[in-house]
């Protein structure tokens, strides 16, 4: 990956000419950088990245492109020499043990597995700068690591690449209670972030099952969402500065700490979501929300989708400003936790449940607020069943009917993950049709997620990997996706698995290509610019149009 | 037979909570710290509605000492299932030294004036780990008891108790009335639905003084300190077998 930022000369060329406090020189940089989505479009003829190769055009047969890896780039292999270099720069923290790599070598859900020989563990940005200049220099490979619990197979060497991890860059920098600013070295688990935050009155704006694992850095590169979206917003609001290490070694310092700041471009928004292609996050500095003094848990059984929806409103209405959560699973999740985890279930058998959470200063305040929505939702029949809990302990019980749903699909066998966004309206209809397609031909689907922010996770099992129900389902879904305009990475990311399935966004048909005279249908018209796992991007080989 | 059953809940504070002393080493912090019921009372809340279910017993009835949150705790137990509910008001200074020895007569003096077949307690509450209610209460009624209960079962005016102990699982059997108490595998606590929530608000708790019931709430006991445990030191890493002998010897374990 850093081998790309060598020859990627325009890019290099367009950062450093704007300034990284903001104001830029020239217009013409601006230009071949404006974004659309988060693809970087360059209308001049040379391309983006200088490495590329033909692809497959999207509407070549059914295969499913997510198991082919790209093909390996002429990155330089690790000499004694370079790693001599590290042990001097990392003492005792330059890992070679292939029984140590292990971990760092396989994602969380064991899909993929990479080849690493060599993992680094800087303790400051200093170092992580030093690896960075040699590895530039050098032409080798670096794959920055946080708490290894992606989906999609984006935190884990494709090849041999040199695995980074930010594990032991684990400090606490500064937390202001006024403001309620923290900051933060990357490294830093998100519930250990939680437990300091919670001891000062505060919460972290962001709360996901993976959360005594990821790091925060892992958290702001692949732009995560999580349960508290609904409430607190995304990343992209919550983080207020980065401090990024960049390909090269040098050290883009976007650390503030303001509130608001309009000076120049804001350059931290690139690295949010950029899942480690562009630079290594650091540190984090992250508004963080107070901590409620009153937190309710409710759990819902409805009849149907359209009444989930409903009630959906409801809540929106009658809780307001408390609502914190809106998640839902079916009752086929339900059932793998029964299985699986020996849950129970907490009220009657429903088809759908919800889990709503309010979180507010005034307990008494929340209290009436909650019991009337209850009854109203009982009243109109909107609900069939339902429980609410308000103490810690039933609240995590509850909560856990949802964040386990994850683990109880590894034990149900092999899991296709899919995080999808669609139309509020649309979601379930996926899952349905899902299931029609594919028959007999998987163990489970089950249908779950954060329906308040229109994001499904739709999971597919079966007894173990199978070629063929990989393709049935694949490009199935994200055809389907693409037909209501929905996205096929809410959340998750692209990583190694999405990455070449970008174009479902994008891609239209030929009549949508900006210059109407041109066509895309042969396929090796299409020059295709490709980082190791990250993006397709096509560009048009006529006419260097972006599509 | 009234074929009604007393049902002991306590307010205690939640399991999940992190418990801080204060700072003058009197008590643990309890102003605005999440409370709830006494898991072990939850499942003795449980039982006695499981026992009605099965047409066996024909009232629930529960009861709980304390200030006025405790009618907090009489709600969740009237949303599990109960029929109604006594509040035992005691306050200020009356309630710091509130203990078993206390609640068990003012329990023995309830189960007399309601005439109860069972009373059903919790084994033991998770703040003071007393496990001494249940047996003084039925010492001052003078009536058998089975503690520990891990099985319960009526049959005609007897009670099987099979009992969790050191060595095993001892089964007796007891005459009605009686007083037990339960243990952690007797049953799994049934989530209070909404339809039995919203009937819970309907249901009555009477109000009850200490007095009322002719029970003296003086303690005989007095907290001297309360202290945290010891701090766990950290671990050391040592590198050689060497090394681990030296630093052995250094703390005069060798």
């Amino acid at each position: 990956m850093v081998g790309i930022f060598q020859r990627s000369l325009r890019l290099r060329t367009s950062l450093r000419q704007l300034s990284f406090h903001g104001s830029t020189s020239s217009t013409d940089t601006l230009s071949s950088l404006v974004l659309r989505g988060r693809l970087f479009p360059i209308s001049s003829p040379s391309v983006f990245f200088s490495t590329h190769r033909t692809l497959q055009a999207p509407n070549d047969g059914p295969k499913s492109l997510s198991d082919t890896p790209p093909p390996r780039r002429p990155f330089s292999r690790v000499t004694e020499e370079d790693l001599t270099f590290f042990r001097t720069l990392l003492p005792g923290r330059t890992i070679t043990d292939p029984d140590l790599l292990e971990s760092s070598n396989v994602d969380w859900l064991k899909s993929v597995r990479g080849s690493s020989e060599v993992l680094l563990r800087p303790q400051t940005t200093e170092e992580v700068s030093q690896i960075l200049r040699y590895c530039n220099s050098h032409n080798l490979a670096v794959n920055p690591q946080g708490g290894n619990t992606g989906l999609v197979g984006g935190s884990v060497p494709v090849y041999d690449e040199i695995v980074l991890s930010t594990a032991l860059m684990n400090n606490i920098l500064h937390f202001n209670d006024v403001s309620g600013i923290l900051t933060c070295q990357s490294g830093c688990i998100l519930e250990n972030l939680s437990l300091y935050l919670e001891e000062r009155g505060h919460i972290m704006p962001l709360d996901l099952g993976a959360k005594g694992s990821c790091q925060i850095g892992g958290n702001v590169a692949t732009n995560a969402g999580g349960l508290r979206l609904l409430r607190y917003g995304s990343l992209h609001g919550t983080v207020l500065g980065l401090e990024v290490v960049l390909a090269d070694g040098r050290v883009l310092d976007c650390l503030s700490t303001l509130r608001k700041d309009n000076t120049g471009y804001d350059l931290k928004q690139l690295f949010i979501g950029s899942e480690g292609t562009l630079g290594v996050i650091t540190a984090v500095s992250i508004l963080c929300p107070q901590k409620p003094k009153s937190v309710n848990v409710v759990f819902l059984g409805c009849e149907t989708f359209e009444q989930l929806l409903k009630t959906f409103q409801l809540s929106k209405r009658m809780l307001g400003e408390i609502l914190s959560a809106y998640e839902f699973l079916d009752s086929e999740c339900l059932n793998l936790l029964k299985t699986h985890l020996k849950l129970q279930n907490p009220v009657s058998d429903c088809p759908f449940y919800i889990v709503i959470e309010t979180q507010g200063s005034d307990p008494n305040h929340d209290e009436e607020k909650l019991h009337n929505f209850l009854e109203e939702a009982m009243a109109s029949s909107l609900v069939v069943d339902g429980t609410v809990a308000t103490e810690e302990g039933k609240i995590k019980a509850l909560w856990s009917m949802r964040e386990r749903i994850t683990e109880a699909l590894t034990h149900d066998g092999f899991t296709y993950k899919y995080d999808i966004s669609l139309p509020v309206e649309r979601i379930y209809q996926l899952v349905t049709d899902m299931r029609r397609h594919l028959g007999d031909r998987a163990k489970s689907v089950v249908g779950y997620g954060h329906v308040g922010d229109g994001n499904l996770h739709l999971n597919i099992t079966s007894p173990a990997k199978n070629a063929a129900l990989l393709a049935a389902i694949e490009p199935f879904v994200y055809e389907w996706t693409a037909k209501f305009q929905g996205s096929i990475s809410a959340e998750h990311g692209l990583g190694l698995k999405k990455r070449n399935y970008i174009h479902y966004k994008d891609l239209l048909q030929p009549e949508k290509h900006p210059r109407n005279n041109c066509s895309i249908q042969e396929k090796d018209r299409l020059k295709v610019v490709s980082i190791h796992r990250l993006y397709i991007v096509h560009v048009c080989h006529l006419c260097d149009e972006y599509i | 037979m009234s074929g009604r059953v007393l049902v002991g809940v306590k307010r205690v504070i939640d399991y999940a909570v992190k418990i801080r002393v204060k700072p003058d080493n009197s008590g643990v912090v309890t102003d605005g710290v999440k409370h709830s019921m006494n898991p072990f009372c939850e499942i003795a809340v449980e039982e006695a509605v499981k026992l009605k279910e099965k047409k066996l017993i024909k009232e629930v009835v529960a009861v709980s000492c304390g200030p006025q949150q405790s009618q907090e705790t009489i709600r969740t137990a009237l949303a599990m299932g109960a029929d109604r509910g006594i509040h035992v008001e005691v306050t200020g200074k009356d309630y710091d030294t509130l203990g078993p020895l206390q609640v068990s007569k003012i329990l023995a003096a309830l189960a007399k004036k309601e005439e109860a077949q069972l009373v059903i307690l919790g084994k033991q509450a998770i703040d003071d780990d007393c496990n001494q209610t249940g047996q003084m209460t039925a010492a001052l009624l003078d009536w058998p008891q089975g503690t520990f209960a891990s099985e319960v079962s009526l049959e005609n005016d007897k009670v099987k108790v099979v009992r969790e102990i050191d060595g095993g699982l001892e089964t007796i059997k007891i005459s009605t009335p009686a007083v037990l108490t339960a243990d952690l595998r007797l049953n799994t606590p049934r989530y209070a639905t909404l339809p039995n929530i919203m009937k819970a608000k309907k249901k009555k708790i009477a109000n009850v003084k200490p007095a009322d019931l002719g029970v003296d709430l003086t303690s005989r006991l007095e907290v001297l300190r309360v202290d945290e445990p010891p701090q766990r030191q950290a671990g050391m890493k040592v590198e050689t077998v060497d090394d681990l002998v030296v630093k052995l010897k250094d703390a005069g374990k060798v």
